[in-house]
């Protein structure tokens, strides 16, 4: 049975109630490794956002038209993986192309958008939760923009945390560690607004 | 089973299909369209297909940048200052620069990516640089882990190089490797020999080139060649000279060896040669030669790891201890170096502390 949510509700929740990074904790590798700076995480944010935007359409219709038909469905890992695989390059030409700024900045953390778990997360739990096309893509979307708005808000906050006066042992990834729980605590009260499965 | 099999079908299917959209994507992004390189102020120019790497493409022109590493940006050797055109310097590049160099806009040319018009400057001996097919003339083993290459060269037959140089070795397509790579190997024959070059290979544990030489390479085989490189000579002083080898480091000091012994450079110079035990001793009638014609010349072999068998009475440990007993004080010599990372660095540290001024030490590091 389809999920009964509607697609902007979907979209709503996946950005804020439960936000794909700070609730279920997928993709902390480049959300703590690309926050350094505000320009170079909205980049990664948007590569994610479209990378994820893409492959649920792709991998809805792969799924639903390609693996259910031929009761393949075992192979969705393999099949969401290749298709991540081959969007991430097309993206990687793509900034290569019309930001090599961005490409130098984003450095490896480009091509292991691949291995992003927030990306293959998305597409697994847009099968579990049953929903059709349009929810999604919205999904999906949401999803990205979700992710983007938590390394874009760390990103803001490890700026402005350069000039705070930091204990000596916390300082680099250790206070990031501390901020990114704080952010995951202050998302868990939007948890109960929307129950998404 | 049947669903294994249309399984892999399917992923078969999908893949081709993603394959075939990347490749379409391919041709439309990673055209830069037709760019201009530029060298040494329109000393050279040349029109390229954009996309292509600056050390390959200054390669197919004719222009050899020296890289030990093949162009796979871990040597840092194919520096070239780039006036114009690089984009933006790359965090691979970075470690192998200075503040000075990235100031001045020196680039590692395997890293730069040709997609607008290029202006460059190389150093004028660049130019001189070729490219040569060369023959297999003999390989010989001289131990039971380094091989002597020697080759004739074909096209062009004369070679023009300062001994303790290196050349780039080319190892075509093999089972071992998909493609032709390239490895640095410095020249162990005479100056005076122009027509032909000697090579000393060791063998590497799964090394791509001497995995070539020791298991591939025949004679009679064509091989193809550029140099020479490098700024491992023969500075001309009165000093007294040290000389470090270990392995087939031997082989750059070795010519520089033949070139006093050739020109009457009777300069006071104590050859220090490095390995595990007797059996790995090389060239010893060739040093003994040597030490006939140069009457100032001392040899010091020294073992690491001497065997029973080899009933050593020499010197023992590894070379830098033989050179710490031998030195006190360095404050008049000078010294050529080389061999393993950890061999030079050593000897340098412990040549500045006998005095040896850093300026007069001249090394050739494997990397």
């Amino acid at each position: 049975m389809e999920s009964s949510l509607s697609a902007p509700i979907i979209f709503f929740a996946s950005i804020f109630t439960n936000n794909i990074l700070l609730a279920n904790f997928l993709g902390m590798c480049s959300f703590l490794a690309i926050s350094r700076e505000l320009p170079s995480a909205v980049g990664l944010g948007l590569a994610v956002t479209f990378v994820m935007t893409c492959t649920t359409a792709l991998n809805y219709l792969v799924y639903h038209y390609l693996l259910v038909p031929f009761h393949l469905v075992h192979f969705r890992f393999i099949a969401f993986i290749i298709v991540i695989a081959a969007f991430v390059q097309l993206v990687e030409m793509v900034i290569d192309r019309y930001s090599p700024r961005l490409y130098v900045v984003l450095g490896v953390f480009l091509p292991l958008i691949t291995v992003n778990c927030a990306i293959l997360g998305v597409c697994l739990f847009m099968v579990i939760r049953k929903y059709n096309f349009v929810q999604s893509v919205a999904y999906g979307f949401g999803g990205g923009l979700g992710w983007m708005l938590a390394i874009a808000a760390l990103a803001g906050i490890r700026e402005k945390l350069k000039k705070a006066p930091i204990p000596k042992a916390l300082e680099g990834p250790g206070i990031s560690l501390i901020v990114a729980g704080l952010m995951a605590l202050s998302f868990m009260a939007f948890s109960g607004m929307i129950q998404m499965g | 089973m049947m669903t294994l099999l249309l399984g892999l079908l399917a992923l078969s299917g999908l893949c081709a299909l993603l394959a075939l959209l990347l490749e379409a994507a391919n041709t439309v992004f990673a055209d830069y369209g037709p760019c201009q390189v530029s060298i040494n102020e329109g000393a050279k120019e040349f029109t390229v297909k954009g996309g292509g790497r600056l050390l390959s493409t200054l390669m197919d022109h004719g222009l050899f940048i020296p890289s030990a590493c093949g162009g796979r940006g871990s040597c840092g050797l194919c520096k070239v200052k780039v006036l114009e055109g690089a984009g933006p310097i790359l965090p691979t590049e970075t470690p192998y620069m200075s503040e000075e160099e990235l100031r001045n806009g020196i680039r590692l040319s395997c890293q730069v990516r040709i997609r607008r018009n290029i202006r460059i400057e190389i150093p004028e001996a660049f130019f001189l640089i070729k490219e040569y097919r060369t023959q297999v003339i003999s390989l010989k083993p001289l131990t039971p882990f380094i091989k002597e290459v020697h080759l004739k060269l074909l096209e062009p037959s004369e070679i023009v190089f300062k001994p303790g140089q290196f050349i780039q070795f080319q190892v075509p397509e093999y089972p071992g490797s998909s493609e032709p790579v390239y490895r640095a190997y410095s020249i162990a024959s005479p100056a005076r020999l122009k027509t032909e070059i000697k090579l000393v290979i060791t063998r590497v544990e799964r090394g791509i080139a001497t995995t070539y030489v020791h298991n591939f390479l025949k004679e009679g085989d064509e091989v193809l060649i550029n140099g020479p490189y490098g700024d491992f000579y023969l500075r001309h002083s009165d000093r007294y000279m040290i000389m470090i080898g270990t392995g087939s480091g031997l082989a750059p000091l070795m010519s520089i060896l033949y070139q006093m012994a050739d020109e009457h450079i009777d300069r006071p110079c104590t050859l220090y040669f490095g390995v595990k035990s007797r059996k790995d001793l090389f060239y010893q009638d060739e040093i003994q030669e040597l030490l006939q014609k140069l009457p100032r010349l001392r040899y010091v072999p020294v073992l690491s790891d001497p065997l029973p068998e080899d009933h050593w009475d020499g010197e023992t440990g590894y070379v830098t201890d033989a050179v710490a007993r031998d030195v006190t004080d360095g404050s008049q010599m000078e010294a050529y170096l080389c061999g393993n990372p950890l061999m030079i660095n050593a000897a340098v540290k412990l040549l500045t502390a006998k005095g040896v001024t850093e300026d007069r030490i001249f090394f050739d590091k494997f990397g």
